[in-house]
């Protein structure tokens, strides 16, 4: 595997390569020849069945896993790794049960670098200024969601990697979600979110990683502009 | 220093709140202490002569206590891989959880251990001996027990694995905390020589075992 480090232009002009990507979970190939390409303002759904592989790519992409063949890069302003660049939203929240929202929002703040919105600011944008006081443990599952997602919000990150977002979100919340990212996507960031459900982004590409035959290793297919 | 200074506030606060280890190591180190004077019977000058032992087996055995939701718990609600997402180097994210866990565990030992020496009928001069030897003596275990909860992070019940993967590891801290202590209250030895061998275990536990445990992580998944 080999992660290039492009040192960037002047301007905050992202490009994110994915060229021949493959992955495996012990034994087993989930996918092989993945291959695409985003720049700043794209935005990537990565479709398919449970347990088919979109997680897995994410989880490269966010440099938990190492990926078994491919390369990957990111050309950006400065010389920051691929993981530095990132946000990640996944089915575990990443929240501390006994701390309040607004605590942990604050400590993601803190950690991560490169402050953006307040935590309460960050909360209200998602609707959930009345529970900043309260531990994350009282807070429901889609409330728990809404204040993984304002992680977004607090730190400055160009590249956002969501998984299943709008997972466990009523409607309303999932509007808000769309429309922050289109925000996100206006100011020059790169968005790549799973979904098995149609999730109305403009001018988004689509992948589709498909379950592997019996006969052959996984493949994907389907790589082109979608709805 | 900023993520290092957050990431040390945080699990301050956790230790602090419900469920969290904050007191809990000092009651289980109350628990043995208390123990033993009803299994030996009151022999004082018994007690006083084995107190440091005690007083140091039971440190290390509430040393354990907590060590192995150390990153298990970040490793499970997911917080590991938003730490993994820092500028920050894996060594400095531990550095700073054991630092914490220390600051909660280790510490509160050391600061209790005249009280605790009380129920072993331990002379003031031992006392004291045995606050300045926890004080450099649980640094060093609680480093070699973090490496042991790096490893065991993504293990459910990892806590027993933990426990007898690490105690080996603890027994030169162990021999020199006692003979250190037992040092101050006569002997053949001056008490500087076993506790200056304390001193270096805690630092090359601090430098092996952050970069242990980093390592652990790193690898880990």
């Amino acid at each position: 595997m080999v992660i290039r480090q492009d040192r960037g232009r002047g301007d905050r002009v992202l490009r994110l390569h994915v060229e021949n990507l493959a992955c495996s979970r012990g034994e087993r190939r989930i996918f092989e020849g993945l291959s695409f390409a985003l720049d700043s303002g794209d935005a990537l759904l990565v479709l398919g069945r449970n347990g088919a592989g979109k997680s897995s790519l994410l989880d490269i992409l966010a440099g938990r896993l190492a990926p078994a063949g491919g390369s990957l890069a990111l050309e950006e302003a400065g010389g920051r790794s691929l993981s530095e660049c990132l946000h990640y939203v996944g089915h575990r929240d990443a929240l501390k049960a006994a701390l309040t929202a607004e605590e942990n929002l604050t400590f993601a703040r803190d950690f991560l670098g490169s402050p953006a919105l307040a935590p309460r600011e960050a909360l209200a944008a998602l609707g959930l200024a009345h529970a900043a006081r309260l531990p994350v443990a009282y807070l429901s599952a889609g409330q728990r969601r809404r204040v993984a997602l304002a992680r977004l919000l607090v730190a400055e990150r160009s590249l956002w990697l969501l998984d299943e977002p709008t997972a466990a979100l009523d409607a309303a919340s999932q509007e808000t979600l769309l429309r922050l990212i289109d925000e996100h996507r206006r100011k020059g960031g790169i968005v790549i979110a799973t979904t098995h459900q149609p999730l109305a982004l403009a001018e988004a590409k689509t992948i589709r990683i498909e379950r592997p035959a019996p006969d052959r290793s996984a493949f994907v297919v389907a790589d082109g502009e979608g709805a | 220093m900023r993520p290092f200074r957050a990431l040390l506030i945080r699990d301050l606060k956790l230790a602090a709140r419900v469920g969290g280890s904050g007191l809990m190591g000092l009651v289980f180190f109350l628990s043995i202490v208390t123990l033993i004077p009803f299994a030996l019977g009151p022999d004082l000058n018994l007690l006083s002569r084995i107190g440091p032992a005690i007083l140091w087996i039971a440190a290390l055995l509430a040393t354990l206590i907590g060590l192995d939701r150390l990153f298990q718990a970040d490793q499970e609600d997911g917080s590991l891989d938003l730490l993994r997402l820092s500028e920050t180097p894996m060594e400095m994210v531990v550095l700073a959880k054991v630092t914490a866990h220390w600051l909660v565990t280790g510490l509160p030992l050391a600061l209790a251990a005249p009280f605790f020496g009380l129920l072993v009928a331990l002379t003031p001069e031992s006392m004291l001996a045995m606050v300045a030897t926890l004080l450099v003596g649980t640094p060093a275990l609680t480093f070699i027990g973090a490496v042991g909860a790096a490893l065991t992070a993504s293990l459910r019940r990892g806590g027993l694995i933990l426990a007898i993967l690490v105690l080996p590891f603890m027994i030169p801290t162990l021999i020199f905390g006692v003979s250190a202590a037992t040092a101050a209250t006569g002997g053949t030895i001056p008490f500087a020589t076993p506790f200056l061998i304390l001193i270096a275990l805690s630092l090359v536990a601090a430098v092996v075992g952050t970069v242990g445990a980093a390592a652990a992580l790193r690898s880990g998944e």
